[in-house]
């Protein structure tokens, strides 16, 4: 751990220069998955270097742009909650964000961190599925649904810093995660659902970060009993130290079927 | 790095990528911060970076250039006088083992200087990230709302 170089850049054209140009380095923003990792030795491959990302101010903040809500990959959670621009528009992003850690993990976790590190038990990861969020790197947009390709692997190249995550305006979506407790949990089953168009995310129920495509296509022909039903054919849930493959699918149609009743009585 | 400790000015020549956790208790010896879990779960290594609470085992030391970090040393007032909250977990026995106590003193604090409006309930989830292995929560909370209004 001791012989990690510690960079810490002026801008980000400076991290992004500094990452194409510096093998086996590590970018860093809140440091709630990554620090622990680092200290337990378990980063595969061993990095050489961590990149200091939290500080960059092009990396922080919420903005409202031309019916796009940008947010920056390095803006904490807490940041987010307190967001007028996110309670106004991606409410169901502020109530993910609550959900997350307590106070201390909320003060340090991102976006950015969330994805990059692409647990399928990611809360915040569900909700931008279910807004078919845009990931903003320093190279390209990479929609959310092209982004997770397999147990915490994601679209980026070696070299490809994500900057922001961009949202469409005008979706309701909902969200639940189901945890041990309400703080500091990480989550048994979490979904977040859009009746129009239909889009229904679900986390911790297979390797990755997942929308429920056959549940999708009963939702959109208006039926939400086959949407309930047809759910339980599209996640993979495994029996883990958190739970077991049987509950996961039990709670994932429950959950489902509640978040789907909640929309049909608004 | 140069950052405010509880302060005073610091400046170390330290491997930026140690956990600022490990430099408190090591290299500066200042041991109120503790070691729980070293992975953001139990809260016992919490300190204030700008005012924020946070879990100081997942701060990489240098991340702190320029920032203000106040831990469990800074909290008394002047000429070692306890802080009002500090005084109320004395006076509520909200210690039993102490292990917690620091961290808990910390966030509490943290959470009082949003609002001094606060239930039950606010103080229940504005500790929510802090553990108490003894289990001692009802007088924690008793002590916290004390300071609110």
């Amino acid at each position: 751990m001791r012989e990690v170089k510690f960079i810490r850049p002026k801008s980000l054209a400076d991290a992004v220069q500094i990452y194409r140009a510096t093998p086996g380095c590590r970018p860093l923003a809140g440091g709630t998955d990554l620090m622990v990792m680092l200290h337990a030795g378990t980063v595969r491959p061993a990095p050489q270097a961590v990149l200091d990302l939290w500080s960059l101010a092009e990396l922080k903040g919420v903005r409202l742009v031309n019916d796009v809500v940008e947010i920056g990959a390095a803006e904490s959670y807490t940041g987010i909650i307190g967001s007028q621009v996110v309670q106004q528009h991606l409410p169901a992003l502020a109530a993910a964000a609550r959900t997350i850690g307590a106070a201390q993990i909320q003060n340090r976790g991102t976006l950015g961190g969330n994805l990059a590190n692409a647990s399928p038990a990611g809360d915040t990861l569900p909700v931008l599925l279910a807004y078919d969020a845009v990931v903003a790197t320093d190279r390209r947009a990479i929609p959310i649904d092209m982004f997770f390709t397999g147990y915490r692997k994601t679209a980026l190249e070696s070299d490809e810093l994500i900057t922001a995550v961009q949202f469409p305006l005008g979706r309701e979506v909902a969200f639940r995660k189901v945890g041990t407790r309400a703080a500091q949990a990480i989550s048994k089953v979490v979904m977040a659902v859009s009746r129009q168009p239909a889009r229904i995310a679900i986390g911790s129920v297979a390797e990755v970060p997942l929308r429920a495509r056959r549940a999708e296509a009963a939702l959109n022909g208006g039926d939400v009993e086959g949407a309930v039903a047809a759910v339980a054919e599209d996640i993979r849930p495994i029996d883990d130290v958190r739970s077991t493959a049987a509950y996961r699918r039990a709670v994932t149609q429950n959950v489902l079927g509640g978040l789907l009743d909640a929309f049909a009585r608004r | 790095m140069r950052f405010t400790l509880n302060g005073t000015a610091v400046s170390l020549d330290v491997a930026g990528a140690r956990r600022l956790l490990d430099v408190l208790r090591e290299d500066l010896q200042l041991t109120g911060t503790k070691e729980g879990c070293g992975e953001g779960e139990c809260g016992a290594c919490s300190v204030l970076i700008d005012g924020q609470v946070v879990d100081s085992c997942l701060v990489a030391v240098g991340q702190m250039e320029g920032r203000d970090v106040v831990t469990v040393e800074g909290l008394a007032l002047q000429h070692g006088k306890l802080s009002q909250l500090q005084q109320a977990f004395i006076e509520h026995g909200a210690a039993q083992c102490g292990i917690c106590t620091p961290g808990m003193l910390l966030a509490a604090h943290a959470l009082l200087q949003q609002s001094k409006r606060l239930d039950a309930d606010d103080v229940r989830e504005g500790l929510a990230g802090n553990l108490c292995r003894c289990t001692g929560y009802t007088k924690i909370i008793d002590a916290v709302l004390a300071c609110a209004k």
